[in-house]
Parts: structure tokens; sequence; C-alpha cells
């Protein structure tokens, strides 16, 4: 299938990636490749057939609803940020 | 493998593997070196065995660790921009198993990025060189734990496989690298690529190392609800009669060199009383397209959650939260990783969801069905890990598809679930090594293993 500047640029977005225009051009070809290859799959006859999004082949393992000690504490995971104050996390403005 | 005890010190091992460490710096096997950590846990266990006191099944045994595995021991980078600065407050239950048997993690080793390429050129640290040729990859990902025991600088190294990452290294340095079945290993700690995948193991000089390090990391984690009920110790007997062999893999795809190699461990095993069948497997041609589709898909989503927020890096130029996402992304990944998470988010988008993601998991349940149908004709079957041995440095690296193509014999493995030993096989006449991977059922790891020694 063909992959255009716009569907690069879109897919960037969906991903949070700002592009610089070289990497539209290498990735563009790139992905178009890819695509390509992938696309192969349309040769294989796959009516009727149910999906597999998994291999691990057990369902629904419970737990008791109790609260357990975590590995980490909240100032464990806080000293890990750039940015915090007051136990908050700091980023740039949002509105 | 050497195991510290009233002769041969704890210290004297981790300080010889240190040595070897730095002796080899220029082969960019180590993001980390855990140099006083290391000492001072060996001391520990010295003074243990001279006091007499218990000591575990890896006492003092040096070890490398895969960088994409969480220890509060240097930071986690997953040798990755965007992951740079972070050290973890948790220890992965691996790491946790190994080190409570008195293992001694000496560093943290080199891999592509988030393990995302065959060659450990996708480093944001630059590529490990192969144990053999200088001037070759070591594969990949987990490219620097194949070399620290290639050198013999560990005795064993972590790996993790989603699609051939410990097993295409390994017989790219001519070591033993398994991929157990799904499930076997918790991945509680480890940083997640494809979740339906990824497989945590080991990279070891033989099979009896492997067997040790399986029994003591094997088992379910409440941390890690993918994994399965105990079974790795609980083996029957022996009972291998049927070794298959891929008529689909003989072909010339396939370099000439690891054609001979299989032939002659098959002339081995037929010396050896089993029977080589020739089996057929032909969805296995597709196996590959369907790994690029699916494991894209979950990369795309287990990598949305590095945002620059909460940890590791972040970029500063940003004037607006959307800016920070963006911009800390984009410098933070590297070319392969935003290939990937893009076409994981084409597959998956509105318009191109079921002609890509539904196919894809269609076609899988068909490579599901022919394992099975395979493991009802044959016990296990024998195969080449990787079309070619060690390429050059360079080769591949701007055409991804022909990167993608040397994971073409490993990939199937990991959507079926299946378990995996790369075995050496011998060296090219250029003296490149050649390795070879046997394939068991679900949970025959053990004997799985315990079978490699047959083609020694």
């Amino acid at each position: 299938m063909d992959v255009k500047r716009e569907d690069i640029i879109h897919l960037a977005e969906l991903s949070d990636f700002s592009l610089s225009e070289a990497e539209i051009e290498t990735l563009g070809k790139d992905l178009k490749n890819i695509i390509n290859y992938i696309s192969q799959l349309d040769k294989l006859d796959t009516d009727n057939i149910q999906p597999t999004y998994q291999v691990f082949e057990m369902e629904n393992i419970w737990r008791d609803d109790t609260v357990k000690e975590q590995d980490a504490s909240r100032e464990q995971l806080l000293a890990l940020t750039k940015n915090e104050k007051d136990y908050q996390i700091k980023v740039p403005k949002v509105l | 493998m050497k195991i510290a005890n009233k002769t041969v010190s704890a210290e004297r091992l981790v300080r010889d593997a240190l040595e070897k460490a730095k002796y080899f710096a220029d082969y960019h096997i180590f993001t980390y070196l855990n140099e006083a950590v290391a000492i001072e846990k060996a001391r520990e266990i010295d003074r243990k065995i001279a006091n007499g006191e218990k000591v575990g099944r890896l006492a003092g045994v040096p070890y490398a660790l895969k960088d994409n595995f969480l220890s509060p021991e240097g930071q986690t980078t997953a040798s990755a921009h965007i992951l740079e600065g972070f050290v973890s407050p948790i220890t992965a239950t691996a790491v946790q198993k190994l080190e409570e048997e008195g293992a001694i993690m000496i560093g943290r080793t080199n891999l592509d990025a988030f393990a995302h390429g065959s060659s450990t050129e996708n480093s944001y640290f630059g590529p490990t060189l192969n144990a053999f040729d200088k001037e070759r990859v070591a594969g990949g990902s987990s490219g620097g734990s194949a070399v620290a025991v290639a050198l013999d600088i560990v005795e064993f190294a972590t790996g993790t496989d989603t699609g051939g990452s410990i097993r295409q290294p390994a017989s790219f340095n001519g070591i033993y690298g398994f991929k157990p079945t799904y499930g076997c290993i918790s991945r509680y700690g480890v940083v997640a690529m494809a979740s339906s995948t990824d497989c945590v193991g080991f990279f070891t000089k033989s099979p009896d190392d492997m067997d040790i390090l399986m029994s003591i990391t094997s088992g379910q984690d409440e941390k890690d609800m993918t994994t399965l009920p105990n079974y790795y110790d609980k083996g029957s007997e022996q009972n291998i009669k049927k070794i298959g062999i891929i008529k689909d893999f003989d072909n010339d795809v396939v370099n000439d060199e690891i054609r001979e190699a299989l032939k002659k461990k098959c002339d081995l095993l037929s010396s050896k009383g089993y029977e080589i069948t020739e089996i057929e497997m032909p969805t296995l041609k597709y196996a590959l397209a369907v790994y690029y589709i699916i494991v894209p898909a979950e990369v795309a989503s287990n990598l949305s959650r590095y945002d620059g927020i909460r940890y590791g890096f972040r970029s500063d130029k940003s004037t607006s939260l959307e800016e920070l996402y963006t911009n800390t992304r984009s410098e933070g990944f590297m070319p392969e990783n935003k290939r990937r998470i893009m076409i994981g988010n084409f597959v998956l988008s509105s318009g191109f969801y079921d002609a890509y993601f539904l196919k894809a998991a269609k076609a899988r349940t068909l490579i599901v069905e022919e394992y099975n149908k395979a493991f009802s004709q044959v016990d296990y079957i024998l195969t080449p890990v990787s079309p070619n041995p060690a390429f050059k440095l360079g080769e591949k690296i701007n055409d991804p598809i022909a990167m993608y193509l040397e994971d073409m014999m490993s990939v199937s493995l990991n959507l079926a679930g299946v378990p995996g030993l790369a075995i050496p096989a011998g060296t090219t006449k250029a003296g490149l090594p050649i390795g070879l991977q046997l394939v068991g059922p679900k949970c025959s790891d053990k004997k799985l293993i315990e079978f490699a020694k047959e083609l020694i």
C-alpha cells in the first residue's frame, strides 16, 4: 500500500513524536517497506480461524482483596522524578 | 560453574571477573560495573564460608545482568536515553532469586535499546562487538550478555527473549542460550517489550549450568500473574525417540555451512539411535510478518508509559505539557524504537486493525496449531537459530527488513510460547560460531536442557 507523508505525520502524532524533515523522509521509507513486508499475510487464508492474543492458557487469576505492602514507598517513587514539590510532580503549564 | 568454597574465595572470583570486564572494555559489553557492591557482597559470602554458615547454590558466582532487569544496583537504562538516570527502588523477582542463592552481579550489559533489534547496534551507548570477530555484531538484543559469557568474563548472564534475543546472540557467540516456555520465569521487574511473547532466560557455557539457573529462577510469582504454576523440576523420565527437522527451512535462504552443521548434528543423533524425521511447517514462513505486527502493537502500548514525567530522562526544552511529552519521546527513543512504536500504532489504528492486527492474531493461531501438530509427530525439533552467522557491523543497520529477516527462524517459538535452547554447533570455515536450536513442546524445559547433552 502507499504510505503518504501525511500518514507518517499522523502516526507520529499518535505516537507523541515530533519528527524532523529528515526523519519524516527516512522513517517514511522504512515504514513503507515494513508495511509492504507485513502485508504478505494477505496471502494466508485465515477464514473461520479464531485469533490468539496470548499463549498463557489461564484465565482470571484472583487474589485476596487486601492491601499489601508495596516494594517501593511514595518517597522512593517521587525521588525518581526530575521535579517534585510537596509530594507532587511538577510539569509545565497544562492550560 | 566455579562456586566459592574453602579453597576459592568469592572475592577472588568476583575480582577476576571485574578484571576481565575491564580488560575487554573495547567490546562495549557493560553499561555499568558494579565493582564496590560486588566486592562487598563477595566478602560477606567469604565470611559465611569461613564461619561454616550455609551459603546458596550460586555462592560467589559472578554474573552479568542484561540492563533491562530492575535492581537498585546501578541505573536500569535498557540502553535507552529515555531511561538514563533511572535507579530502580525495586528488584526483579529473577534477580532476587539469583541473589538469594549467592550470585553476585558484577555488571549490567548492553542491549539494543528496549531490546528492539538483532545486533545490539540500536543501543544508545553504541554496539557490542562479537566475541569471535570484532568487526562483526554480537547479535541481539542481549548482545552484551552473550559476549560477557563467551569471553569467559562471567559464569552466566541473564537475558530476555521476545523473538530470539537470547538464542541468536548465543549462537553468534558460540554458547548456550535458553528461552523457556512462556510464563516459566517471572517477568516482574523486567522492562516490558511485548507482553505476550517476552521471556526471561540465560546464557551459559553448559546445559548443566542452565538447569541450575532454571531450577532457581522458575516458578509462580504473585507479582507476575502470567507465571505458570511451578513445573520446572517436576520432570518425568526421558523417553525421546524422534527428532524433527523442518523441511521448509532447508533451502538456500539458509547459509550452506549452517545447513551442513545441522546435518552433522542429525547424523550424531542418528548414530545414537534417534530417528530423524522431516516435518512440514508451511505457516512458519509467515511467522516473521505475524511477529512484526503483534510485537510492534504491544511495543507501542508498553512504551507509551515513557513520557518524561515520573522517571528517567526529561527534555528541558518544553514550555507546555504536550511539548514535554513529544520532545522527551522524540529525543529519548532510538530510530528503531520509533519505527516499532509507529508500526504498532499503524496496525492498531482504526481502518487497519482488521487487516493487520486481527489478521496476525488469527495467523498466530495457525502457528500455534502447527507446533501442536509437529509435536504430535516428533518429540523435539532441531533447526538453525538464524539463517546466517554473525554479520558485519553496519551491514544491516540501515535496512530494517534485512535486519528483521535475521529473526525469521527464532520468532515463531515466542508466538507459540514453546521453549527453545540455542546450542553451539561448531564454526564456519571463517571461524564464526554456528548455533542450532532445540525446540520442545510447552513445559518440556528441563528435559530439553537435559537432552542437549546428547548433542555435544
